[in-house]
């Protein structure tokens, strides 16, 4: 199994989301996170005052598959979160040792 | 006496009140998340501490008959403390309304005046020495100053200068003390280094807004009457307020390219802090020039805070003591008879009001600022004003108060 962690831009999560979806995804969890990459930060003004924000706003997505399903995933989330601008994102894909499905105990694959 | 008049009072009275409130919202917004609940209690605690200070003593010594030096009423006396004397009728003031209910209208004022202060010691003040500082200045700085303009003193006796509502009494007055106390304080860790930016503009805008809402209340009320100077003035308040927000707009979007509601909210507050002397005093016309001076003058005062490396946290001393200043100066130019019966400005023949107001807003500054400055002084001397540096960096909310404006979950 594998963890896939997506930085995608906040306007995207729907969209990846209903796309993961019929690619046979059983859930994901999303949050949001701040960051920064080569998109940088923007400038807010408040009273005339501006101020360099060096973090921008983006969601976090955290999915696990299956080893067979990982490209397809991968690839989904690719496609769908591309806009072709900086700052569209990146995916990392990470080694999972086990899943526990809490409510009945099952483990590793069945608990997907 | 008469029942429409009472009935608009007591409205007012509690239009006046709802304006502390709605400056909490105002100024909670500006300030980061952590120190939200800190700045709402430093505001609310104001209705509960000057409450206390205006019906024991602040009342009598604004308006409790007259202590002289010379000729020039200085102060009220104590015949009224605790207002125990004042009833139910009309029998000390004679006016159409009972005393008691000039006791309620006048209280909101005092109340609201020092809670103006809180957003320049914003993030860093600490709860026991902001409570000292309002009981005590609530008594010797505003009740003095009040008796002054409104309570028979020599500002409006002797001086002949004009205040309707509170341009000296409430917004020059309180934003001397806020320059006054920044001084003492210092700017807050990170100033000018880190972004410390609004937490939730959201809540300072409808803070705005029922600002506008209660300020009819503050400056129609101040008609003291349910008649057509009250109307008057609720007309040239909303007009100021309106070309104040607009003007302020229109001059961020053509210095910064982008129009705020930041900004439109501050402009509309500068037009109110404006029109607040003036507003039984002039034309609705006149408060469309107080509305466009007070929404640009006070958008390019508020750069000065930086160049005195000043920490005016939420620009006190720009809206409220800049503002007060324009509205109280302008006022000396624009007032007319045909409107406030209390003579004309120079653009309506009359020079002498122009020297008038200057000489009122000096004393009034000087006033509050020496001893705004010396009660800063001793309590930074005595229990100290600032928190300490663990608790600044942690938040005023927790440090101070035992409790987080936002919990993550449930």
């Amino acid at each position: 199994m594998k963890l896939v962690i997506a930085y995608i831009n906040p306007f995207k999560l729907d969209e990846v989301r209903d796309a993961l979806k019929e690619t046979g995804v059983g859930g994901l969890s999303a949050g949001n996170v701040q960051g920064f990459g080569r998109q940088g930060g923007h400038t807010e003004t408040y009273r005339g005052a501006e101020y360099e924000v060096q973090f921008v706003p983006k969601v976090r997505i955290e999915v696990i598959v299956d080893d067979g399903d990982v490209a397809a995933v991968v690839a989904k989330i690719e496609e769908t979160a591309r806009t072709g601008q900086t700052g569209d994102g990146k995916i990392a894909v990470l080694p999972v040792e086990d899943v526990v499905r809490i409510r009945t105990g099952e483990r590793g694959t069945d608990a997907l | 006496m008469d029942s429409g008049t009472t009935a608009w009072l007591l409205t007012s009275s509690a239009l006046v009140l709802f304006m502390t409130p709605g400056l909490a919202l105002f100024y909670g917004g500006m300030v980061r998340g952590k120190n939200v609940l800190a700045m709402l209690m430093k505001n609310y605690i104001a209705m509960g501490i000057v409450t206390i200070t205006w019906i024991a003593v602040g009342f009598t010594l604004a308006f409790g008959g007259n202590s002289t030096i010379g000729d020039w009423s200085v102060v009220g006396n104590l015949d009224l403390w605790g207002v125990r004397d004042v009833g139910l009728g009309n029998e000390i003031f004679g006016a159409d309304y009972p005393d008691m209910l000039f006791v309620a209208f006048q209280m909101m004022f005092a109340i609201i005046t020092p809670a103006l202060i809180a957003g320049a010691v914003a993030e860093r003040m600490k709860f026991t020495a902001w409570v000292v500082f309002i009981a005590v200045w609530s008594i010797v700085v505003y009740a003095p100053m009040a008796h002054w303009v409104w309570g028979g003193g020599f500002i409006a006796e002797e001086v002949g200068a004009l205040d309707f509502a509170g341009g000296l009494v409430v917004h020059i007055n309180a934003g001397v003390a806020a320059l006054a106390l920044i001084m003492v304080l210092g700017p807050r860790l990170g100033w000018r280094r880190d972004a410390i930016r609004p937490h939730s503009l959201p809540l300072t805008v409808l803070g705005a807004g029922i600002l506008w809402f209660g300020w009819f209340g503050f400056n129609a009320g101040s008609a003291l009457a349910a008649d057509g100077a009250a109307a008057n003035a609720f007309v040239t308040t909303h007009v100021a307020a309106a070309v104040g927000a607009t003007t302020w707009t229109i001059v961020e979007g053509m210095r910064h390219g982008k129009p705020t509601t930041l900004g439109f909210a501050s402009g509309a507050v500068a037009g109110l802090v404006a029109i607040t002397p003036a507003a039984g005093f002039v034309s609705p016309l006149s408060a469309v020039v107080i509305g466009i001076a007070a929404g640009s003058i006070c958008f390019y005062a508020l750069q000065l805070k930086f160049r005195f490396n000043f920490d005016d946290s939420l620009d006190v001393v720009a809206v409220h003591l800049v503002g007060g200043i324009i509205g109280a100066l302008l006022l000396g130019f624009l007032a007319e008879d045909r409107i406030g019966g209390l003579g004309d400005g120079l653009f309506f023949g009359e020079p002498q009001l122009v020297w008038n107001q200057f000489l009122s807003i000096v004393i009034a500054i000087v006033w509050s600022f020496v001893l705004s400055y010396g009660l800063a002084r001793i309590i930074d001397a005595t229990i100290g004003l600032r928190v300490s540096e663990d608790e600044e960096r942690q938040g005023l909310d927790l440090a101070l108060h035992e409790e987080q404006g936002y919990v993550l979950a449930d």
